[in-house]
């Protein structure tokens, strides 16, 4: 009677462990990988797209889509841990990408062909010789405007920064900011970088934070003085999400971010201002330069733990193929590849403005919107501070430079930390 | 004598093991083991596996004035919202408690905000927080008052945010209050009838005296809720403008999950345990010393 009895138990126990283990044990009859895509109008493309790779090679695709943030917090949480399953994911190279090349969460592409694409994007993912990342989207700073408004106040397009302002400053009333841009601290890092490369500065130089260099300090009081004093109200508390729908309310007349935010500004289901109102124009110039920034947003990578190697080079190789970058610009996303550009049909619709502002950035930009280390995200905060004062005081705060000297200290100790100072 | 079977003998072991099981491996063990991260210096950042390094953390920690603002701010946020929630609510309650037409539905009514998801909440608020396009400053503009910033002032963003509290559990402590009033017994207010007592001295001697350990028992849940707030300020402001809006709680996911420096991390977790304990057996032994 005992004897049956732990019998059942034991038989119970084992049925609970085996249904447990069961996923790694039985052998799979079809091919399958987990692939994590990010809230991207390109990964909303992959998806509409992945039946087709499916029935093409058999293998199956099961994709988790995620608010960037998030896919960034799932990625680390299970690389971290050292429990994840997952083969393929988009990521973004400059938020991310160093950390993961460091702990060796990304596996080496040696066998990709990157002929296709600038050799500047592919450097960003790359280390020791050895590229991690494809390129996937690029942007860049543009400044979005509305050809109505300037027209009716007798302006012309903004070339430099003495225009903007001047624009500002006539456009703003009847309860419309004469200018946009993030004012969200950590936020608005990415955004301000463009206006300290056209004053001359920069974020970090030879792995040293210079924010603080009076080059820097002077874009930064620019930058506060224009949206302290035109900018919407709550500003510091805007990021994109906020500032976009200001815009499509016609609550801003000029508007300085990505390129990306294009598509959607002239959107007819989404924005109040007729399409025709909208224009697109290069970042104006500062006194010391006309570079802003071009980056790569997004990129692919291939899990270092990957168990289905061939399925998910396969996936990635047709996730970054030719024939979907070319598709991708047709949706008005911004590819990487060089081809793409050139494409015939590519160049016969697309918008014209983000042609000609891609072409600028492409000749005179500079590859990074943010500080480039490791603890990105908290050097973004502290940078973030000197933001917000200098756009609560219009630009004209006495603390600023001991403020952004003492940011700046706080970054390289991060950067010692990691061990990426003075590299 | 009867042999009783494997199972029969070890019943009492056996029912409770699931809970047991899932209390260990769900709480027990996380909460160990976040102790255990707060001597260690692990940070993915470093790309350096985690060396422990006892109470560097600790001192870290200490010295970044942004956790002590946190610490500071979870105090305020709890009290600001809890001790207007207790006294609307409890003057919700006393309201209610009577019968009058349509009671049944201002009660559906009123549970409407606890059944809403944060998230949602803190949405729609932020729509009409908007100093811009939002509802509440057209009102104020409307009626010629001065408009406020709302969420996106660093002065103002506190006040708002225990605002958006306070309209979602206000009904929470009406409904612990009602039940309350609906166990009192009746006699003692036959007798202060008797005795000629006023509908005030019934109110502050009678009732309010006696619904003590209901009400004691509501500030228990809703503070040590409030403490932990993570939700409502995550989804409208994540902790800004600044660093103006954050909690213990947010601050804390923000150095594990934005700045991934988990073993600082786990000793602001740490902090908000040890803080939330002392507060409920602070009020614990309150209720025992005044025998509610």
């Amino acid at each position: 009677m005992k004897k049956k009895n732990m019998f059942v138990v034991l038989l119970v126990m084992l049925c609970l462990t085996g249904s447990v283990f069961a996923q790694g044990a039985v052998e799979q009859p079809k091919q399958e990988i987990r692939v994590l895509l990010a809230n991207h109008p390109y990964g909303e493309l992959l998806k509409t797209k992945i039946p087709e790779f499916e029935a093409q090679t058999g293998i199956k695709v099961n994709y988790e889509s995620l608010q960037e943030s998030q896919l960034t917090n799932k990625l680390t949480t299970e690389f971290a841990t050292n429990s994840s399953t997952v083969d393929v994911f988009m990521t973004r190279p400059l938020q991310e990408g160093l950390m993961f090349i460091k702990n060796g969460w990304y596996k080496g592409l040696d066998k990709y062909d990157f002929s296709d694409y600038p050799a500047n994007s592919v450097d960003i993912g790359r280390k020791a010789g050895v590229a991690y990342i494809v390129p996937l989207v690029t942007e860049w700073q543009v400044l979005y405007y509305r050809k109505d408004l300037l027209k009716k106040a007798g302006l012309s397009v903004p070339t430099n920064f003495v225009e903007l302002e001047a624009a500002a400053k006539a456009l703003t009333k009847d309860g419309v900011a004469g200018f946009a841009s993030r004012g969200k601290g950590a936020a608005a890092v990415t955004q301000l970088s463009s206006y300290i490369y056209n004053y001359g500065g920069r974020y970090l130089d030879g792995g040293k934070a210079v924010f603080n260099s009076p080059e820097a300090l002077e874009a930064t009081r620019f930058y506060g003085r224009m949206l302290g004093s035109y900018g919407p109200q709550g500003v510091t508390s805007m990021s994109w999400e906020n500032i976009m729908p200001v815009f499509q309310a016609g609550k801003a007349a000029m508007w300085t971010d990505a390129s990306v935010f294009y598509g959607q500004i002239i959107d007819p289901t989404k924005t109040q201002i007729p399409a025709e109102d909208i224009g697109i124009a290069q970042l104006p110039k500062g006194p010391k330069g006309d570079s802003p920034f071009i980056v790569v947003s997004w990129g692919m990578a291939m899990s270092a733990k990957t168990k289905n190697q061939d399925a998910a080079q396969k996936f990635l190789d047709w996730a970054t193929s030719k024939t979907l970058a070319k598709e991708g610009m047709l949706t008005n996303i911004t590819m990487a590849r060089d081809s793409a550009w050139a494409d015939k049909d590519v160049r016969a619709i697309m918008n014209p403005g983000l042609v000609e502002t891609q072409a600028h950035a492409a000749k005179n930009g500079y590859p990074f919107d943010r500080p480039f280390m490791s603890s990105v995200g908290q050097a973004r905060d502290l940078i973030g501070e000197v933001i917000i004062e200098s756009i609560n005081t219009k630009g004209t705060s006495t603390k600023l430079p001991a403020l952004a000297a003492e940011k700046a200290k706080a970054v390289d100790e991060l950067l010692k930390t990691d061990g990426e100072y003075g590299l | 004598m009867i042999r009783q079977s494997f199972f029969e003998r070890n019943l009492r072991y056996l029912f409770p093991l699931p809970a047991v099981i899932f209390v260990v491996v769900l709480m027990v063990f996380p909460v160990c083991y976040t102790f255990f991260l707060s001597f260690t210096d692990w940070s993915l950042t470093s790309g350096k596996p985690l060396n422990v390094v006892a109470l560097k953390s600790y001192v870290d920690v200490l010295k970044e004035p942004r956790f002590l603002d946190a610490l500071g701010r979870t105090f305020y946020f709890t009290f600001g919202a809890v001790i207007v929630e207790m006294v609307l609510g409890t003057a919700l309650a006393l309201i209610l408690n009577r019968s009058f037409r349509g009671k049944g539905l201002v009660k559906t009514l009123l549970l409407l905000p606890l059944v809403a998801t944060p998230v949602a909440i803190g949405i729609v608020w932020n729509l009409f927080y908007d100093p811009t396009i939002g509802i509440l400053n057209y009102v104020l503009s409307v009626l010629h008052l001065p408009q406020s910033g709302w969420v996106s002032e660093t002065k103002s963003v506190m006040p708002s945010l225990i605002l958006v509290d306070i309209w979602q559990w206000t009904p929470m402590i009406t409904i612990i209050v009602l039940a309350g009033l609906a166990g009192l017994s009746s006699e003692p207010y036959e007798s202060a009838k008797v005795d000629g007592a006023n509908s005030r001295q019934v109110l502050f001697r009678i009732t309010l005296p006696m619904l003590m350990p209901t009400i004691l028992t509501a500030i228990i849940l809703r503070a040590i809720d409030a403490l932990k707030t993570y939700d409502i300020i995550y989804a409208m402001t994540g902790g800004g403008p600044g660093y103006s809006s954050e909690n213990l709680n947010i601050l804390a996911f923000k150095y594990s999950f934005e700045y991934f420096r988990m073993g600082q991390s786990a000793v602001m977790l740490v902090f908000l345990f040890l803080v939330v304990m002392g507060f409920s057996l602070g009020v614990m032994r309150l209720r025992r010393a005044f025998e509610l």
